[in-house]
């Protein structure tokens, strides 16, 4: 208890001064899952649209893979683009492993079926109330469905915030692909990791504290956004790996 | 149709049905229906639930392919310009006006006409003072003249309705009734689905009966009100709905 109380206060010394080593630490988890997010969004939301309003035989089949890859462990995700960038790999030509890069890759593989599965149930749904109006007013099925991602913005916003709290928390794949080099990819999970194995308690504590403070930020702001009458899906948002 | 022949009409039909059906999941929903929409047309839809009235307002606007038979559009010249209001307008999480500017943009509206043709809409359902605001936060009555603004700016030849007054309160129901009269009385081709008799009389003069998904009367509104030869399902639906008219 002695060692929990002590170390509980130099962290928050740590935080408190603005301990360089650990805000880098912290920015570059920020930096890094809000790429992975923003590209996530990209590919994630229009897979969502298109599987709400596409029908192709084994539709069904898709969709099924999709909400199953919702529970895609994260090292699992770390170990597949670890083979894909490693130097035998077929993409080790780039160069990029053991660099914050690899770590958005992997972080945006994470959060593209959740984003997808969830922005697919967001159309499908507002399909069900307006879509034959939409398609009286002109638009095709496609169209139908990014407006309707726009008229549900609030909701695909809790969706994005969903996804940066799932990224922000995870540690299989920025461990894998990342390497957790100090000062160059060295995240607020990994260094956890680390720093409790070499007994470095305060600073672990402290990140474990500044993590708990992100994902907490951001489910106030989905509860925010709740509040205004937008919530659509339900919120995960910390649901480590 | 059964029972009764067709009416003579002198014009270009803008669209028609020619023993036209739907099915759905093999269960037929409309069978050999055969119409035709006029401009001047105002055509009120009756039937009991289930009878079809949706399903054909949906297969005229092109919503729903025919099973069988055809959907014809006039031979040569445009497709007639539709719009459909619906019993709960779907409006989206934006403000009145670009709610507006969206149906004209997907209607093909040019840039330049439409800030001119969202004004003239407004003005024309008297929403002008609601233009900024989000358009959901408008009341039930609000939101289907916001509708009807929608439908009026793309100015179309066919306005089709699906009991666009069922969700409304009598004020309100006046208030869109008045709108509906005024779009008929500026040329549009009106199809209209209701259970009210009472709106019926008032806003259509020709009426469609369906029963179980067939077309069974087709008939001016005085014919079909007074005429002594309907067919019994029309007859008895008759018998069964005017005394709450």
């Amino acid at each position: 208890m002695h060692a929990f109380s002590e170390s509980f206060s130099l962290a928050l010394v740590l935080i408190t001064q603005a301990d360089a080593a650990l805000w880098q630490i912290v920015a570059l988890s920020l930096r890094v899952s809000a790429t992975a997010c923003a590209l996530g969004a990209g590919a994630g939301l229009l897979l969502g649209a298109w599987l709400a309003v596409a029908r192709f035989p084994g539709h069904a089949v898709v969709v099924g893979l999709l909400n199953t890859l919702l529970a895609l462990p994260s090292v699992v995700v770390g170990l597949i683009v670890y083979l894909l960038l490693s130097r035998t790999g077929p993409l080790g030509s780039w160069g990029i492993l053991f660099t914050p890069t690899a770590m958005v890759i992997a972080q945006s593989i994470l959060v593209v079926p959740l984003i997808a599965a969830l922005a697919r149930q967001l159309v499908a749904d507002a399909l069900r109330e307006g879509g034959d109006e939409l398609a009286a007013m002109g638009a095709g099925p496609l169209l139908s469905a990014v407006l309707l991602l726009a008229h549900a913005r609030l909701a695909v916003l809790t969706v994005l915030l969903t996804a940066f709290g799932r990224a922000v928390a995870e540690v299989g794949a920025v461990m894998i692909v990342g390497g957790n080099i100090a000062g160059v990819t060295r995240v607020m999970t990994t260094a956890i990791a680390l720093e409790t194995s070499k007994g470095d308690l305060p600073l672990a504590l402290g990140l474990g504290l500044v993590l708990l403070g992100v994902v907490a930020v951001v489910n106030l702001a989905v509860g925010l956004i709740q509040r205004r009458g937008a919530a659509a899906v339900p919120v995960a948002a910390g649901a480590a790996a | 149709m059964t029972g009764l022949p067709p009416r003579v009409v002198p014009s270009a039909p803008l669209l028609a049905l020619q023993q036209a059906g739907v099915a759905f999941g093999g269960q037929p929903a409309l069978r050999d229906v055969s119409l035709q929409i006029h401009r001047g047309d105002r055509i009120a839809l009756v039937g009991a639930n289930g009878s079809g009235k949706t399903t054909l307002l949906r297969l005229l606007n092109g919503l729903l392919p025919p099973s069988s038979g055809q959907r014809q559009l006039p031979p040569g010249g445009r497709p007639p310009v539709t719009a459909m209001l619906f019993q709960r307008p779907f409006l989206l999480h934006f403000s009145v006006r670009r709610n507006l500017q969206l149906a004209l943009w997907l209607a093909g509206v040019p840039a330049a006409e439409r800030a001119a043709r969202v004004d003239g809409a407004l003005q024309r359902v008297g929403l002008q003072a609601k233009a900024a605001q989000p358009a959901r936060s408008l009341s039930g009555g609000q939101q289907q003249r916001l509708a009807l603004a929608r439908a009026w700016a793309v100015q179309p030849d066919i306005l089709f309705l699906d009991e666009p007054t069922a969700s409304l309160d009598p004020s309100a129901r006046r208030e869109v009734e008045q709108l509906i009269d005024d779009f008929g009385q500026a040329g549009m081709a009106l199809v209209m689905s209701t259970h009210n008799l009472g709106q019926a009389k008032r806003l259509a003069n020709r009426m469609l009966y369906l029963d179980a998904g067939r077309l069974l009367a087709d008939l001016p509104v005085d014919d079909f009100f007074h005429r002594t030869d309907l067919p019994p399902a029309a007859a008895q639906f008759l018998k069964g709905e005017l005394p709450w008219t």
